[in-house]
This record gives structure tokens, C-alpha cells and sequence, in this order.
């Protein structure tokens, strides 16, 4: 203000001052910013970051509460016991096969239910509406509405039969009730990206010729590849925690337990935070390398994209 | 346009396909509701629909301590883990959704990653530093966990809602002589508020939905939530599941967030793909 009185005419100090003023409201801008980004963040590293550390710490020792006494630094001794183990190998298989079969059933019947929400002529909001049921329903209690409807006598699906003492049956019944949870989901992301194609394109192709099943293939797909890969990705890092499900209904019995469902016992029931660390660090692993798969198809998708167009 | 050329069979072909979507959503839903008013006599036979609805099953949960509690517990919870995630999270989304600032990117890709963490990986630590710090089976135990995994879910949300805001609103309303207490309460207050109140819902159901947490960190009915509690109930004979109970239980927790989704569907579905399209 002074300089400016003092200077009249200096048309270049205004302009000074008012650079200044704007670096001045930039910083206050930042400084704001940061401010408010600062509690989230603080809460969210305090509680992943601090404890995903502090697994990878413990998983070098033998932290065994029954022995409370014998707390002593192990080397990778964890990781080779965990790593031999065939009760690991085969919750891990498993959960990678639940993994894939179900995100696969979830894309080719999310992708189903997004054009039926998508396009159906009648009665739209409620398909809409009726779509979201199973995506409120808390898990627990899918699993139980599934586990009763296969428990013998009792449930109308089972009669005679008893299908959750069965591995494989038990299983696919696992794969039913993880994809009848998350189908919506995945048809609610897919529809997104529906939304975003042209009605002319479509229409364009039409006239051209193009069969429905051939617009699908050559218009729809390859416009909403994105959404795809996104859809995937979610649900494939989602599926490979797969839980609560299995938790119900088989509590594990006849190897059907996932990693997570190991891990779980490893800690509740076998009270051993060495070997409990050194799998979440595996399965912590496991994931960041899913993910990184993904992040590489998505780089190649967007150019090859590009190519085509 | 398809609209108007329409004829009865295409809509008629519709109208079963609307069908199938209906049963798919709906079969396991009434089962349980079906189960949870059979009585001791009715109960293995096994029907579908229920012949002969009587509400033992109901009479008998609320008379169960642990449930009630747990059920307090739930409610309690949620509500107050939501409440925080919200407030922390519409002041991150504002500052991302609005101003420029350093590590803003760092911060939208530190919460993606949250949001995928596989929370199994934490429970084994999280009991320990638990324990240790003495918040092992509390409502705190809970409840902090839960805020950190709402947060990504509440920034994405509601970063993505504000960025449809017309803020210039907020200006023009300054010009025309408000305060600035009185432009945010008057024009953006009202604007914001539905997406805050869409991403609460969201937030809210996570949390309810979370089972591996209250099992792990908890061993009693202090803070043992509903969804992990009814994996405890046991019946007269430990081996077998109070069936009809457990149902009851299943149809409490589930019927009021049902019918809350159904009545915002429109919301929840923008809420849902809003946040996670931008990811």
C-alpha cells in the first residue's frame, strides 16, 4: 500500500504487489490445503501404515503369547515355516481359485444386470432399486440365509442332502454367496461406464449392419474397457479377502479355509503373532502384486485403445 | 427413443427378464425372513414360504442380553465411527475437490490403496498394539479401525460430489452483500448436503457390514457387534445353531438398512459409481 502511494506511477510495483498478494493467497491456499487433509491422513497411516510395519517387525520373531518368555528375533524362520506349510498352500490356492472364478461370474453377470438396468423398457427403477438388495444386506447374514438353505432338513434347498460337509460343494456354494453379494456392485460400475457411450455410435452401427450381439462386442466393449479393468480390479482385491463368507459357512472344516480364514486362527485360536505376521505380510504382498498386474494391463490398455480408434 | 417403439412382446420380454432380477435379489431375503417366524414345529420342514408365522424367535432375541447389547454396541458404533469419517473426510474432499496444494496427489492414491488393504493384515498387529494399549474389546477398538477404512470411501465420495458444485455461487452470493458465514450456510450448505448425507449412508453401511474387525477385537459383549455376535448364539445343545433366532437377529439388522437404501436408491447409486468411477 505505502509503496504504491509513494509511487504512483510505477505501474510495474503494482504489478510486483500484486504478484506478491497472489503468491501470498497460493500459499495460504497450500497451507489450507494441507490443514485440512492433515487429520485424515494422520488417522489413516496411524492405523495401516504403523501396524503393517509393526507385522513385518514381529514376523522376524518367535512372538508366541503361550510363550510369552521365549520372545526372541527368529530371522526368516517364520517364513519358512509358513512358506512349507501345505495348510497354507492350500488356503492359498483356494482363495486364488475363489478369487478368479468369482470375479469372472461377477463380470459376466454384473455386465448382464448393467444392461438389463441399463436398457429394460419396463419398470427401470425398480429393477434399480430391487438391484441394490443384496449389496445392503450385511454379509453375515447372506451367509447365514445360505448356510440354512443348505443345512439339512431344515433349509429348502438341501432336502436329504448336506452340501456343506463336502469340499467342492461347499466351495461353489462359498462362490454363490460371494457373487450374489457383490453382482450389484459390479453391475453399478459397469453401468457407469454404459452410460458413457454414444446412442449415435451404437445407432451408426446399426445401420451399418451390426448385430446386437456385434455392437455389444465391437462399440460397447472396447469404449467401456476402462470401466472393466476398474470393475476388476476392485473386485478382484476384494474377492482375495474373501472372509465372512467362509467364516459362516464352513468355519473352514474340510480345507476350505482362504488365507484370510487361516490367518484368523492362526491368531485367535493358535495365539501366534510371529506366524500371523509373517502371513499378513504375505498376503499384504500378494495383493500390492495383484494390483501392480493390473496397473501394467491398464497401461497397455489406454494406448492400444488409442490405436484402434 | 426406444421407448416409442416398443412393442408388447419386446415389452413383455422385458418384464420376465425384470422378473429373474427380482428373484435373484430377493430369494435369500425372504428365506430368512420366511425362517425367522417359523416356530420349533415348523422348523425342519424344510418350505420355503412359512405356513404358520409366529414371532417366538423375535420375543426370544430381545429377551437375549448378548443380542441386545450387541445390538447397542452395533449402533452405536457405526454412528459414531461414521460421524468422525465424515467430518475428516469432508474437510480432506474440500481441500482436494477445491484447492491446490502439494501431496494432494500422494494423498487421493494413499486412500485408493487404503481402500484395497487387505484388512486381514492388520488384525493380527492391531491386536497387539491393542492389547497393549488396553483398548483390546472396547467401543474405541472398533471404531478406529472402522473410521480409517470409511475415510477413503468418505473422500472419494464426497471429493467427487463437490466437484459438481457450482462454487461461483459462493461469490455471487458475497457480492450481493452476504458474509461469508452467511454465503456458506445459505448456498453451499444447502448444495453440499446431499452428497454429504448420500456418502454418510454409504459410510454407515461398511461399517455395519464389518465382521472380521468385531471378531477379532473383541472377546466379550462390551463391544462385540451384531454380525459377529450372532456367530456366538448357541441353542440348547452347544452343537446346534439357535436357527430361527439367529434368522431373527439376521432380519433385525438387515430390514432398517434395506428399506433406507431402497427409499435413497437414486442416491446411493450416484454416490457408488461417482466414487469409484474417479478412482
Amino acid at each position: 500500500m505505502s509503496t504504491t502511494l509513494q509511487q504512483p506511477t510505477g505501474a510495474d510495483e503494482a504489478v510486483e504487489i500484486a504478484k506478491k498478494r497472489a503468491s501470498e493467497g497460493k500459499r495460504a491456499e497450500r497451507k489450507l490445503g494441507m490443514l485440512l487433509c492433515a487429520p485424515a491422513v494422520v488417522f489413516m497411516l496411524a492405523v495401516t501404515a504403523y501396524p503393517i510395519l509393526y507385522a513385518v517387525y514381529l514376523s522376524f520373531f518367535r512372538a508366541d503369547l503361550r510363550l510369552p518368555g521365549q520372545n526372541e528375533f527368529v530371522g526368516f524362520s517364520n517364513y519358512v515355516t509358513v512358506l512349507t506349510s501345505p495348510i497354507w498352500w492350500t488356503a492359498f490356492g483356494l482363495t486364488m481359485f475363489i478369487t478368479v472364478i468369482s470375479a469372472f461370474l461377477e463380470l459376466v453377470f454384473g455386465m448382464m444386470l448393467a444392461v438389463v438396468m441399463h436398457r429394460t423398457l419396463v419398470g427401470r427403477g425398480l429393477v434399480r432399486t430391487s438391484a441394490l438388495v443384496p449389496y445392503a444386506i450385511v454379509t453375515v447374514v447372506a451367509a447365514f440365509s445360505w448356510r440354512f438353505a443348505w443345512t439339512q432338513d431344515i433349509g429348502w434347498l438341501a432336502g436329504d442332502a448336506a452340501p456343506l460337509t463336502d469340499r467342492w460343494s461347499s466351495i461353489w456354494i462359498i462362490i454363490l454367496a460371494e457373487v450374489w453379494k457383490t453382482v450389484p456392485f459390479m453391475a453399478l460400475l459397469l453401468m457407469a461406464g454404459l452410460a458413457l457411450v454414444p446412442e449415435d455410435l451404437l445407432k451408426a452401427a446399426s445401420m451399418d449392419g451390426a448385430t446386437a450381439w456385434q455392437r455389444f462386442w465391437k462399440v460397447t466393449v472396447p469404449l467401456i474397457k476402462p470401466s472393466i479393468l476398474v470393475a476388476l480390479l476392485f473386485r478382484t482385491l476384494d474377492a482375495f479377502r474373501v472372509f465372512d463368507n467362509i467364516f459362516v459357512l464352513t468355519g473352514g472344516s474340510n480345507d476350505t479355509s482362504s488365507v484370510s480364514m487361516v490367518a484368523y486362527n492362526n491368531l485367535i485360536r493358535g495365539l501366534n503373532l510371529g506366524i500371523g505376521s509373517t502371513m499378513a505380510v504375505l498376503i499384504f504382498l500378494t495383493i500390492a502384486v495383484i494390483a501392480m498386474v493390473f496397473v501394467k494391463l491398464f497401461g497397455a490398455a489406454a494406448p492400444g485403445q488409442g490405436e484402434h480408434r | 427413443m426406444s421407448a416409442a417403439t416398443a412393442t408388447p412382446a419386446k415389452k413383455a420380454g422385458w418384464a420376465a427378464v425384470d422378473l429373474v432380477v427380482l428373484l435373484y435379489a430377493f430369494i435369500p431375503v425372504i428365506w430368512i425372513v420366511s425362517l425367522s417366524l417359523k416356530g420349533d414345529d415348523t422348523l425342519n420342514d424344510g418350505n420355503f414360504l412359512v405356513r404358520k408365522p409366529t414371532g417366538e424367535a423375535y420375543s426370544e432375541i430381545f429377551a437375549n442380553e448378548d443380542f441386545v447389547r450387541a445390538l447397542i454396541n452395533s449402533i452405536g458404533i457405526c454412528v459414531i465411527a461414521t460421524f468422525v469419517a465424515l467430518l475428516l473426510g469432508t474437510m480432506a474432499a474440500y481441500a482436494i475437490a477445491r484447492l491446490e496444494f502439494p501431496g494432494k496427489r500422494t494423498i487421493v492414491a494413499m486412500s485408493l490403496l487404503i481402500s484395497m488393504f487387505p484388512q486381514i493384515a492388520l488384525v493380527t498387529p492391531l491386536f497387539k498394539i491393542e492389547t497393549a494399549i488396553g483398548i483390546f474389546d472396547t467401543w474405541l477398538g472398533l471404531i478406529l479401525p472402522y473410521i480409517t477404512f470409511a475415510l477413503p470411501l468418505a473422500i472419494y465420495t464426497l471429493s467427487a460430489f463437490f466437484r459438481e458444485i457450482p462454487w461461483e455461487l459462493e461469490k455471487a452470493a458475497k457480492m450481493d452483500g452476504a458474509t461469508p458465514y452467511q454465503a456458506f450456510r445459505k448456498v453451499i450448505a444447502p448444495l453440499a448436503m446431499p452428497g454429504v448425507f448420500t456418502t454418510a449412508i454409504l459410510v454407515f453401511i461398511a461399517c455395519w457390514n464389518d465382521f472380521l474387525f468385531a471378531i477379532s477385537l473383541t472377546s466379550t459383549n462390551s463391544a462385540r457387534t451384531v454380525p459377529a455376535a450372532m456367530s456366538y448364539f448357541t441353542g440348547a445343545t452347544t452343537f446346534e445353531k439357535p436357527v430361527a433366532a439367529v434368522a431373527a437377529a439376521a432380519v433385525i439388522i438387515t430390514i432398517p438398512i434395506v428399506i433406507f437404501v431402497l427409499f435413497f436408491q437414486r442416491r446411493i447409486v450416484a454416490g457408488l459409481t461417482s466414487g469409484a468411477v474417479k478412482g
